[in-house]
């Protein structure tokens, strides 16, 4: 699977991790899904990091509004086909905490890093069937 | 007596494409029950195999949790939704993994 991401999508999540730094950022992928070869973005949508904790190298989403923006998104027939989240002065990898709290396999998983503040690399993960390990996805932009 | 159960774009290849199902049940729980024997691939995306539902599958009568209601106890009614929604999270304070 490869990702199909509109250039002005990846600068709304640059732009939403610089925003937010030293904070981690995170959102939603909304776009469509036919079961192709590829996951094709229409927009990413920004929600709040709900982690008061430890949102400098944490995020979680707020469940209401994860809800409530899914079934806007249905609204609109756009799916949520993938989350994305910024590694503020850390690479754009999964972590093993990412992996642990990952959703199902057939996601895609953006990670922007931030360094010093300013945008630097975005890639693209997907679950294993097995929930063992992330793999890359090629990014597609347009 | 049916409801309609929203099912998330990942699961969709166990569900023949349906974005939408609807599935007969008195409570929550008979629901899910009814949803997984009608796609059994659905099961191991949902529940663990001690039966409870995975700790990241976040399932809601309408707008409420039903871990906050009740659990699987929950009656339902011809006119809800039932809608399934992964807990998200993650974070950069850790080794990179993969």
């Amino acid at each position: 699977m490869s990702l199909i991401l509109p250039r002005a999508a990846l600068e709304a999540i640059r732009s939403h991790g610089e925003r937010d730094y030293p904070n981690e950022c995170c959102g939603l992928l909304l776009g469509s899904a036919d079961g192709g070869a590829a996951r094709e973005v229409r927009e990413a949508q920004p929600l709040r990091n709900a982690n008061t904790a430890s949102p400098r190298n944490r995020f979680d989403f707020d469940p209401a509004e994860h809800l409530a923006a899914q079934r806007a998104a249905r609204e609109r027939e756009l799916e949520v086909i993938g989350f994305y989240h910024s590694h503020p002065d850390h690479p754009a990898r999964p972590t093993q905490f990412d992996l642990d709290h990952a959703a199902w396999p057939g996601y895609s998983y953006v990670i922007v890093s931030i360094r010093q503040g300013k945008a630097g690399e975005a890639n693209s993960f997907e679950l294993a069937e097995d929930r063992s390990r992330f793999l890359d996805e090629e990014i597609e932009i347009r | 007596m049916a409801v309609k159960v929203q099912i998330p774009a990942p699961l969709r290849p166990f569900t023949g494409s349906h974005s939408t199902v609807e599935v007969d049940g008195r409570d929550v729980g008979e629901v899910l029950e009814n949803l997984v024997a009608a796609h059994p691939q659905l099961r191991p995306q949902l529940f663990q195999p001690d039966g409870h539902i995975r700790s990241f599958v976040n399932v809601y009568l309408n707008d409420e949790d039903i871990r906050y209601t009740g659990r699987g106890q929950t009656p339902v009614q011809p006119t809800d939704t039932l809608t399934i929604v992964p807990s998200v999270a993650g974070g950069s304070a850790a080794r990179c993994c993969c």
